[in-house]
């Protein structure tokens, strides 16, 4: 199944969250990441939602997003039009001796080491999901204690913008 | 001016010209029944907020405006999820206010509070809990008109109580302030060129005509549009009436139980002229299957209703009165050339709509057909009154039968197929069109008993509707299912036709009653009833439990497969046995088995649902 990244601007509203993912579970539609915060607008949010659907499945997906009443606007993001990137964190078992080469690891990966203790280290990394997917195996010898991921978020590549309206493929108009 | 909430909320409403409102009064929406006293509003008390929800849903059926109702938070609020769920299925504006906890209670387990807006979320078009007392009026404007516009629905707003007390200075805003919401009205002119192009070309054009006509009060477009290109139209369940009967292009209705013709029309068609329905499986049975000729327009003012179901060849987004409207300017325009040469097509039609009438086998004396009973109630009652159905064999026959003849004539429970919808939805279209227009519920027995307690508030109130129950003792729709899929197991389908006595109700709220058991008697008890106008009554029309709904496409079923009567069906299901065993008994045999034991034999069932069971037994 493919995946299809949307950027959607919504009312900055109590419940708006809920009207999304409720819709989702009803329709048997499958989120695999949503991310969500505020934009330079205090009144509207954005959010990436990473949805795995065929194409026919994603037009209804748009659509059924449209119809909430605090839904402003829904993009699609090509992947190789946009930057899309996920920060995770993971912390790994390591005493003093192991730390050098996980401060290695971490450099090679332009990640950063974000908290060393006396048993841990833990690596923060921002990029797309593939570069995420390459160290994860490279922690797993250390040991993982846990990991937190964010969810992507995107934004179309050059001078596009989601503001604009006219040049992304504004989905609001059949 | 400084008012309460509860005070903003009755201004609000005497603002947008509500008039009638459904309800029942409770500890959180206690603040907002005290200024209605003075308000502007006529209240309509219940007996159950079920009933105030689908009283609003009639209201609206007839008239074309919101249907408002009012009901306490909590329990009262749980009980308004089935009408509007009915009402977001069937696109009926309707404004739902609930009463809520106080602010500062909610989260708190308090009592009567619930989840409104969670459990709501997903059975409205849109809701919201209202936050502060300034937010009052805006909030409900702004409901009235996301209930009202694009495609209808309910929306529902909940009020805290110690919100309803707090007071303010009054203001009506002047604008609606609803950024993401703008239905689109107009049809692209480039697509409404391009669909009659395509019908212009078309060898057996069909419209299929929905619902949405009815929402948009499209029916003197669609005559239009009819009338000037000669097409020939089906009216679904939720459109019937919305061109009449007697027009020399209707063809009835199509889907499960419709007409025949009907059916074959959309299966042997090249185009379908798509305006405000949505392809609903209770329509087109197997969708793979579904007008496989046939190249599609698609009108709907809802975007994501166009490619749901059915690949589209030209989709136009808009409300479908502005849009058929569209279609018959630009068809004028082009004056011949845009007529498509229809005459063998309606030939051939009127051909299959004479060879394949409704079958029904009346005995002259004796047990009255349910499908008599429903043309003596038209007979009695005529073209002028409204109908009101619940759901089920009795709803099926109503819509097949009554010969409609104008838009709203017609009300009914399509999407949810709410059992008890009839009878307060009858209350809230009676009050809708007055005392001049008679209204009849035909229910059944089943639907009747789980809402008849709403027959208090019409006595109370003095809406004289009539409510005639086709009773035949039987959950006819399910024991229907019952004969014909599960071998004639009849399980927990039986409902005692005496139990209740409905004379003896009628008697209990102070209403005449009539019953009528013989085909001898059943007219001149309708004509009694019928010329009862100045109170309710009730009427109690003792029918065969036996007689089904035909013609029937088994659920799932391919519509080129239309059963007509139920002397087909047996000797179908008894091919298929018949087949299933010659099968068997070559299977045996190649596997060295010996014939087959005649006792093995499947029950005698057939259908869509069950071809497995052969199969693998």
């Amino acid at each position: 199944m493919q995946t299809h990244t949307l950027s959607v601007l919504v009312e900055n509203r109590p419940g708006v969250l809920a009207r999304i993912s409720g819709m989702f579970s009803r329709r048997s539609y499958n989120i695999h990441s949503l991310a969500v915060g505020p934009t330079d607008d205090e009144r509207v949010s954005r959010l990436t939602i990473v949805v795995g659907t065929d194409p026919v499945h994603l037009e209804q997906v748009i659509k059924q997003l449209n119809k909430l009443v605090h839904v402003l606007k829904i993009i699609e993001l090509d992947p190789t039009e946009s930057v899309q990137m996920e920060l995770q964190m993971v912390k790994v078992s390591a005493d003093a001796s192991q730390r050098a080469d996980l401060f290695a690891l971490a450099e090679v990966f332009g990640a950063e080491v974000v908290d060393v203790d006396a048993d841990t280290v833990t690596i923060a990394i921002a990029g797309n999901t593939a570069r995420l997917g390459r160290l994860a195996p490279l922690l797993e010898a250390y040991g993982i204690r846990e990991m937190v991921r964010s969810g992507t978020v995107a934004i179309a590549r050059g001078d596009r913008s989601i503001t604009d309206g006219s040049r992304l493929r504004l989905q609001r108009v059949v | 001016m400084q008012v309460t909430g509860a005070q903003a909320v009755m201004r609000s409403l005497e603002e947008l010209g509500v008039e009638v409102v459904f309800g029942y009064p409770g500890g959180a929406i206690l603040p907002a029944y005290d200024p209605l006293i003075e308000a502007d509003l006529t209240h309509v008390l219940v007996r159950h907020e079920q009933g105030a929800v689908h009283a609003a849903e009639g209201y609206a059926h007839a008239s074309g405006k919101v249907g408002v109702c009012i009901v306490t938070s909590g329990p009262a609020a749980t009980n308004l999820v089935t009408g509007l769920c009915d009402a977001l299925m069937d696109s009926v504006p309707v404004l739902a206010i609930t009463g809520q906890v106080a602010s500062t209670a909610i989260g708190s387990d308090a009592f009567q509070e619930a989840d409104v807006l969670g459990i709501t979320m997903p059975v409205t078009k849109h809701n919201e809990l209202v936050t502060s007392v300034e937010r009052i009026p805006g909030a409900i404007r702004e409901a009235h008109h996301i209930a009202s516009s694009g495609r209808p629905g309910p929306v529902l707003l909940d009020i805290p109580k110690d919100i309803l007390n707090q007071s303010f200075e009054w203001a009506w805003p002047e604008h609606l302030d609803l950024p993401g919401y703008r239905p689109t009205v107009r049809g692209h002119g480039r697509q409404v060129r391009d669909a009659i192009d395509l019908v212009a070309t078309a060898k057996r054009p069909v419209v299929y005509a929905g619902g949405g006509l009815v929402r948009a009060d499209a029916g003197d477009e669609l005559r239009e549009l009819v009338d000037l290109l000669d097409l020939p139209v089906v009216t679904t369940l939720m459109a019937r009436g919305i061109i009449p009967e007697d027009h020399p292009n209707a063809l009835g209705m199509p889907g499960m139980h419709g007409h025949y013709v009907a059916i074959r029309a959309l299966q042997e068609a090249d185009l379908l002229v798509t305006l405000g329905a949505r392809f609903d499986d209770r329509v087109t049975g197997d969708l793979a299957h579904f007008a496989p000729h046939a190249k599609v327009i698609h009108v709907d003012v809802d975007p994501a209703e166009i490619g749901k179901n059915r690949a589209v060849d030209v989709p136009i987004v808009g409300d479908a009165k502005v849009v058929v409207g569209q279609l018959v300017a630009v068809a004028r325009d082009r004056g011949d050339e845009a007529v498509p040469d229809t005459a063998a097509w309606r030939d051939h039609l009127a051909t299959v709509k004479a060879d394949h009438p409704l079958r029904v086998q009346q005995p002259d004396t004796g047990i009255i057909k349910p499908q008599t009973a429903i043309r003596a109630v038209h007979a009695a009652f005529g073209d002028e009154a409204v109908y009101v159905a619940g759901v089920g064999q009795h709803q099926m026959w109503a819509s097949q039968l009554v010969p409609w003849s104008r838009p709203r004539q017609w009300i009914n429970s399509g999407g949810l197929g709410t059992m008890g919808f009839a009878v307060p939805a009858a209350i809230g279209a009676k009050v809708a069109v007055g005392r001049d227009v008679p209204v009849v519920a035909i229910d059944g027995d089943g639907c009747f008993q789980m809402t008849f307690q709403e027959i208090a508030a019409a006595v109370q109130h003095d809406i004289p509707v009539t409510f005639v129950v086709i009773n035949n003792g039987v959950l006819g729709m399910v024991r229907q299912w019952q004969s014909l899929f599960y071998a004639s197991r009849m399980s927990e389908t039986t409902l005692p036709q005496a139990v209740p006595d409905l004379v003896l109700l009628a008697e209990a709220y102070g209403i005449p009653g009539f019953r009528a058991e013989s085909v001898e008697e059943l007219e001149s008890v309708m004509a009694k009833a019928a010329a009862i106008t100045d109170q309710p009554v009730i009427v109690d029309v003792r029918v065969d439990p036996d007689e089904m709904v035909f013609p029937m496409v088994p659920a799932g079923g391919s519509n080129d497969a239309v059963i007509e009567s139920a002397d087909e069906w047996m000797t179908m299901a008894i091919a298929d046995v018949t087949e299933a065993a010659t099968q068997r008994q070559r299977a045996n045999r190649e596997a060295g088995l010996g014939g087959a034991d005649p006792s093995d034999d499947p029950p005698l069932i057939a259908g869509a649902d069950t071809d497995d069971e052969f199969g693998s037994d």
